[in-house]
């Protein structure tokens, strides 16, 4: 294997394909349009599935049709068009069949524009459709990054029978870096016990989202509750630097959490005791560790492209024990690292004197 | 002191501004460096602003973005505005003096001027602007080996633009033997 | 002794189960016929069907099949999603007017312009039933529904859709025709279009749709024979039967296999 330089939404499409991803079903939007590009022309040259759909309503529904049949099936968009998916959405989590689902964030609300923007974590990981639910969302912030959690996203979409989001925002998705892509994983053979593969031989089998008996519907989403909490005990990922012996704790994810490392690096080089946490699941919200630090550190402070929506997670995760601080752009915006870089000071001059 | 260098091309789409900043990239790659490339444009695919943000490194790169770039290359009026006074003192400034109205003020940064577009055609290539600022810049300050960029050019251009060869070779020499020539004085 | 002979069983391909369709609904006789096709090509073990939203949101209950449940006029997507992946499967939907002609009518549209290889069995009574007869996008000029208490008026609400006239446009579409369940004779015809539906699908020659005029005696206000009648006397003048795309391809399929 050799280390390229890739796109973050080329990376994207071919670690899905390495993957194992046997069909794909998109709408053209900026800036994700890569990522469909490149299943257009790589999935017909490998005798994969790839239809350009007619909306991202349709996208999503074939998506939902196949996954029915046991296949590793994806769409990719972009916030818009993830709002527009969110009907389907419902559906294949109320199945419970597995489907992997990428999200190059742009500005929003409404049309927005096409730069990059975080502005759909409360979509992605609180309102991903109606009913009682959360899907697993994992938050790159580089290519290699990117690449890796594509591959982890299918895995986890198989093991759950759930919906997995991939989000990045648009800087990730066209940002061009050295990464290392894995070699081609053979598809499955064998499809699942519960696929809808025709009956032959056995009894016929049902995949539906329709109960109509309430207490048949509370069981279905008893069971659905059970299985988040096993995801929520098991699958928090997070990674941190220079978070031993520190006063303050920047938390960011994807795009933000890299641009706020080298502003943390900035502070440390002057001399303030800073650190970061970076979340690589949005959902479930590595909230255990982060609890852990808000034992042991004076302040928290998110960085996000959008209005602070993480921060209410941080907030939940810091229970009361610290202040939590916010600083971030909107509309498409990039923060650069001064401006967190000047936010730290703001707050680190403030921290009150140690007590613990 | 390792090597950080955050390097902004700008110009209108069609100036061959991202191929310019994606060779810078790939370049940097065979260097076996840290290195990252960002676009910025509106949504025309021609005629538009077009910029990029390549930063290289010894060390793992956070920020893909920087309010203070240490380099820039200004390819029209338009950038050379927006771009001169973001730049870090002591940093670097390569203009494309064809295409602007008044040269750059500041004198506590590096410039580097020089006529890429009438340079170009007189090459013969109006598109080879973006090589010889390339070559200017790197004349200037080697962020990476001069050797490099041409194995990388000919690996990218390929057999199927082999009658190029020359021509990219030529204009990458030529901005470059504008830029080991200017000194900071000259410039301003 | 008298030999026995079976002239009217269950379709291997219905579930012995009791349907929720009101009485005098020919939802249950458009599945009999689906099922009795399924049956007589025998590709029950391979078959996927995709149910609705509406009145037969509960076909995969009935059919003897592996079967799926779709979003509210989203059965086209997902039957091209399942039958990309399993190109050798036949794979169905089953829809009503709301669900084909209304919210789903871009899914129908584009399913049958790709031509992409499904069958659609779109049973158009002219209102919707499950809600409780509210007015369809194939409800008649003047028809009384639930939201249209004085009569469906044109001026107002537009004019009802012809589904089998719009899909036959479609380049993709192989085999598009219009069958009513009014009487015996026309359910035979009927059986004849969903078996040609069904056969085009399986040689592999793009979409292919059979509409079928069906009563809702619960919701029109009607006895079972009344609305029979209203189904053969106002909604077939407004809805031609008949066959509106026939390939070449699909022609000499029926004419090889009869």
């Amino acid at each position: 294997m050799t280390i390229e330089l890739l796109k973050g939404n080329v990376a994207l499409a071919e670690a899905a394909i390495r993957a194992g991803v046997e069909a794909y079903f998109g709408y053209p939007i900026t800036p994700q349009t890569e990522l469909l590009e490149h299943m257009a022309k790589r999935m017909p040259e490998l005798g994969r599935a790839f239809v350009q759909a007619e909306s991202e309503v349709a996208a999503i529904n074939m998506v939902y049709g196949a996954a029915c049949t046991g296949v590793r099936t994806m769409t990719s968009s972009s916030s818009p068009g993830i709002s527009l998916m969110q009907e389907g959405l419902s559906y294949i989590a109320g199945s419970e069949v597995p489907a992997v689902i990428v999200d190059i964030m742009r500005g929003g609300p409404g049309l927005g524009n096409i730069q990059p923007s975080q502005s759909d974590y409360f979509q992605v990981t609180r309102s991903a459709g109606h009913g009682d639910y959360h899907p697993i969302v994992l938050a790159p912030a580089s290519v290699q990054e990117a690449i890796d959690l594509m591959t982890e996203a299918f895995d986890l979409a198989d093991k759950y029978r759930h919906v997995v989001y991939v989000v990045a925002d648009g800087l990730l998705g066209q940002m061009m870096e050295p990464a290392e892509l894995p070699p081609m994983q053979p598809l499955r053979k064998e499809r699942a016990g519960w696929a809808l593969t025709g009956s032959e031989g056995r009894e016929k089998r049902i995949i539906t989202s329709l109960q109509l008996n309430a207490p048949d519907l509370e069981a279905v989403n008893l069971r659905l509750q059970f299985k988040l909490a096993e995801i929520r005990k098991r699958e928090q990922r997070s990674t941190e630097m220079l978070t031993e012996n520190v006063r303050l704790v920047v938390v960011g994810y994807g795009t933000a959490g890299r641009i706020a490392e080298t502003a943390v690096k900035r502070a440390r080089e002057d001399g303030m005791k800073v650190g970061l946490f970076r979340p690589i699941t949005l959902w479930p919200f590595p909230e255990r560790r982060l609890s852990a630090l808000a034992d042991q550190v004076d302040a928290f402070l998110v960085v996000e492209m959008n209005a602070g929506q993480m921060l209410d997670d941080v907030r939940l995760a810091a229970g009361g024990q610290v202040p939590v601080s916010f600083v971030g752009r909107m509309g498409g915006v990039v923060p650069v690292p001064e401006e967190i870089y000047d936010k730290i000071e703001e707050i680190y001059v403030k921290l009150p004197v140690r007590v613990r | 002191m390792t090597m950080h260098e955050e390097i902004i091309f700008a110009g209108f789409g069609g100036q061959g501004v991202l191929f310019g900043g994606q060779l810078l990239a790939y370049t940097a790659l065979a260097e076996e460096k840290h290195v990252t490339w960002i676009p910025s444009y509106g949504p025309e695919m021609r005629g538009g602003t077009a910029n990029c943000t390549v930063v290289v490194s010894d060390d793992p790169i956070g920020s893909p973005v920087c309010r203070n770039p240490s380099i820039v290359i200004t390819f029209n009026n338009p950038s050379l505005e927006k771009y001169e006074s973001l730049i870090k003192p002591g940093g670097l400034l390569v203009v494309n003096e064809s295409l602007i109205v008044e040269p750059p003020t500041r004198t506590d940064i590096d410039v580097v001027l020089l006529p890429a577009t009438t340079l170009a055609t007189e090459l013969g290539d109006t598109k080879m602007t973006n090589m010889i600022l390339l070559g200017a810049l790197l004349g200037r300050r080697p962020v990476v080996a001069m050797e490099t960029v041409q194995a990388v050019l000919l690996d990218k251009l390929g057999s199927r633009k082999a009658h190029l060869h020359e021509l990219n070779l030529a204009a990458l020499a030529r901005g470059q033997e504008i830029g080991l020539a200017q000194n900071t004085e000259q410039a301003v | 002794m008298v030999e026995e002979k079976v002239v009217y069983q269950r379709p291997d391909a219905l579930c012995d189960v009791p349907t929720h369709y009101c009485p005098g609904c020919t939802h249950g006789v458009a599945h009999r016929l689906v099922a009795e096709v399924i049956d007589e090509l025998g590709v029950r073990g391979r078959t996927i069907g995709v149910s609705p939203v509406g009145c037969a949101v509960f076909a995969y209950q009935y059919f003897d099949m592996d079967g799926a449940e779709a979003a509210h006029g989203r059965a086209p997507a997902m039957a091209t999603g399942i039958k990309r992946v399993m190109p050798d499967h036949v794979v169905f939907t089953y829809q009503g007017d709301g669900d084909l002609a209304a919210i789903g009518i871009a899914e129908i549209i584009h399913a049958a312009t790709r031509g992409e290889n499904i069958t659609t069995i779109f049973i158009n009574n002219a209102i919707y039933g499950m809600t409780g007869g509210q007015m369809a996008p194939t409800t008649l000029p003047g028809q009384r529904t639930t939201s249209s208490p004085s009569g469906r008026d044109v001026e107002l609400t537009g004019y009802p859709i012809r589904m089998a006239e719009l899909l036959a446009g479609m380049p993709g579409a192989a085999y598009v025709a219009r069958q009513s369940l009014h009487s015996v004779k026309e359910i035979n015809r009927a059986k004849r279009a969903i078996a040609t539906a069904f056969k085009a699908q399986l040689a592999g020659l793009g979409f292919s749709m059979v509409e079928l005029l069906s009563s809702c005696p619960t919701n029109w206000k009607l006895t079972p024979p009344e609305a029979l009648a209203w189904v053969e006397q106002v909604m077939v003048p407004y809805y031609p039967l008949g066959e509106y795309k026939v390939t070449d391809e699909v022609r000499a399929l029926t004419r090889k296999q009869g």
